[in-house]
């Protein structure tokens, strides 16, 4: 391992062969439909192409535009809107079904399956229920909501309700994930902390607030980076609910990507598009890390 | 006290212990959180399946019935008759099969390399793997779309299953179960004159059953609800995998909810019955790699 080239042990030999063995497959895989990908559409970020006429370099040019393009920051306005007010209503019910999920009580596993079938199911398929639940004149939103005296709200169908119809559904959909992660973290808190502070007299609340929450701070922390990086990759929803309407209200970064590059085939624009949505998603990482690491010596 | 809590749970709970306690109360809000939650979960199936066998007018009908007077069985024969669906059906368990048992191949190889064996770039070339979980898969959608058009794959069932036959999270979490394996096993075969293979074929894989089921439900769940690629790369009909199916189908039929229902009621059966099944080591799987993440 020390130097490059041929090592003069045998056994080491050996195992550079067997690595190269086990590796093939997946590294071959990895190379041509992950690595030089993300290589290629920096590459296309800057040039301008619809797969027909020859590339065009346009260097920064598709960033600018994307700067400059008020379609652009709409989309990120909705995004951010979006994972507002998806990832930390989702992330705190989560949990209190993780809390409530990690006592000792009858039909435990039943729970946790039932809470997990919204994760599994096909995004397709549950948006198209949900599609019909947000039905203005026949969903059964607007029938409960009716039975307390509620007016009939258009849900998918106003500027103001689409997103939130949105949220809604997403924070269904994505509930039991953060559950099973959260579940697993409390798992790891060890009894003795909880006895012990029994013995001084600690209630609920501050058991909680002083035991527990600290102790996830790392789980919530994975959970927080995953669900935002995943909410801001958003589309099935998007797509099948409201194919981004109405008026652009619920249109996301992801997409406008689409809509770029597979129906108006800029290819070029739509990378750079790509491209600033990582950017995007890599800051709000940064920020995380920051802001643990204050957490972390703060405790 | 018991009166405002309700429901059947926290009289049982009472009954077993005989009083109302702290606890007991404690336990009734907790049935009641849970069950909540439990219909919040649930409701859109249960609206999913009743509608599914509702007849036209008494879709539309309100108040909402939820059991319908004379199940329409029949709604879900009716899909098969407006859109192939019986075609998206093979073509969605032919890619997914290949799919998840090419992904538990590449996965399990690879990770066995990152896990036990000694080669130069190891840890830089796992750094990367694991660098690339963070890139959105829009970044590398577009530059795939145009490796598929210039492979001529646009529109083909190789270009639906082999970009799905890799993934660095399958890599990652069978890396992490096999650094779990003892050496010592291994030290024991390469005594009787075990090969690499036979270590990775006779000692790791079988003692690795949690880990390969956590990765075949992943590969199943996602290949199988797979939506922006085959959405992008399939343009005939007798291709279409069922999530891409499905949305056409809507498109076409957008207001016939029972139908609707019944063919999402479908699409949605194969994922649930894998998941029932190998619900138990979804979880551990999850713990395994949401822990150590």
């Amino acid at each position: 391992m020390t130097a490059r080239g041929r090592p003069a042990n045998p056994l080491l030999r050996s195992e550079r062969r067997w690595a190269v063995f086990f590796l093939a497959p997946s590294l071959i895989g990895f190379l041509a439909f992950t690595a030089l990908p993300v290589v290629a559409s920096l590459g296309l970020s800057f040039v301008k192409w619809n797969l027909i006429h020859p590339l065009e370099f346009v260097g920064l040019g598709n960033y600018a535009k994307a700067f400059g393009d008020m379609m652009f920051w709409r989309v990120l306005k909705n995004t951010v809107v979006y994972t507002l007010g998806t990832v930390p209503s989702a992330m705190v019910l989560s949990l209190a079904l993780a809390l409530a999920l990690n006592q000792k009580i009858r039909g435990v596993t039943l729970f946790r399956g039932l809470y997990y079938l919204p994760v599994v199911a096909p995004m397709v398929a549950v948006t198209m229920v949900w599609r019909w639940l947000y039905n203005v004149n026949f969903g059964v939103i607007n029938y409960v909501l009716s039975l307390v005296n509620v007016p009939a709200v258009p849900w998918l169908t106003s500027t103001r309700w689409a997103m939130p119809s949105v949220i809604i559904m997403s924070v269904w959909k994505s509930l039991g994930s953060g559950m099973v992660i959260y579940l697993a973290g409390l798992q790891g808190i060890p009894q003795h902390l909880y006895d012990a502070a029994a013995v001084d007299g600690a209630n609920a609340w501050q058991r909680f607030r002083h035991i527990t929450l600290p102790m996830l701070a790392t789980t919530t922390f994975f959970v927080m980076v995953t669900s935002i990086i995943s909410s801001f990759q958003v589309f099935g929803q998007v797509f099948v609910l409201t194919r981004g309407g109405p008026a652009n209200a619920t249109a996301t970064m992801v997409y406008y990507i689409y809509q770029n590059a597979f129906q108006s085939f800029r290819m070029g624009f739509a990378s750079a598009l790509s491209w600033l949505l990582f950017a995007v998603i890599f800051v709000f990482t940064l920020i995380q890390f920051g802001s643990q690491r204050e957490q972390v010596y703060y405790e | 006290m018991s009166s405002h809590l309700g429901g059947e749970p926290v009289t049982g709970a009472r009954f077993h212990r005989g009083r109302i306690t702290l606890g007991g109360i404690a336990r009734g809000l907790l049935y009641l959180v849970l069950i909540s939650g439990a219909l919040f979960a649930l409701l859109p199936f249960a609206w999913m399946a009743s509608t599914s066998l509702k007849s036209l007018p008494e879709v539309a009908r309100w108040p909402i019935q939820w059991i319908p007077s004379d199940p329409q069985w029949q709604n879900y024969a009716t899909v098969f008759d407006h859109v192939p669906f019986l075609r998206f059906y093979a073509n969605t368990i032919f890619v997914t099969l290949l799919r998840t048992l090419g992904l538990l191949i590449t996965s399990s190889m690879a990770g066995y390399a990152f896990a036990r064996l000694r080669f130069p770039g190891r840890d830089v070339l796992f750094l990367i793997y694991l660098g690339t979980m963070m890139v959105p898969g829009q970044v590398t959608i577009i530059p795939r779309f145009i490796t598929m058009r210039l492979l001529h794959w646009i529109d083909s069932y190789q270009a639906l299953i082999v970009p799905g036959l890799f993934s660095a999270f399958g890599v990652f979490l069978m890396r992490q179960f096999f650094m779990g394996i003892p050496r010592s096993l291994d030290d024991a075969a390469v005594l009787d004159g075990a090969t690499h293979l036979d270590i990775f074929w006779r000692v790791c894989l079988p003692l690795s059953v949690p880990a390969l089921a956590t990765a075949v439900i992943f590969a199943f769940v996602g290949s199988w609800n797979d939506f922006l690629w085959p959405l992008i790369i399939i343009n005939s009909v007798e291709k279409l995998v069922l999530s891409v199916g499905l949305s056409h189908f809507q498109d076409l039929y957008y207001t016939e909810w029972a139908l609707l229902m019944a063919a999402s009621m479908m699409a949605m059966a194969p994922v649930l019955l894998v998941y029932v099944l190998a619900q138990r080591y979804f979880v551990q799987g999850i713990a395994l790699t949401g822990i150590k993440g």
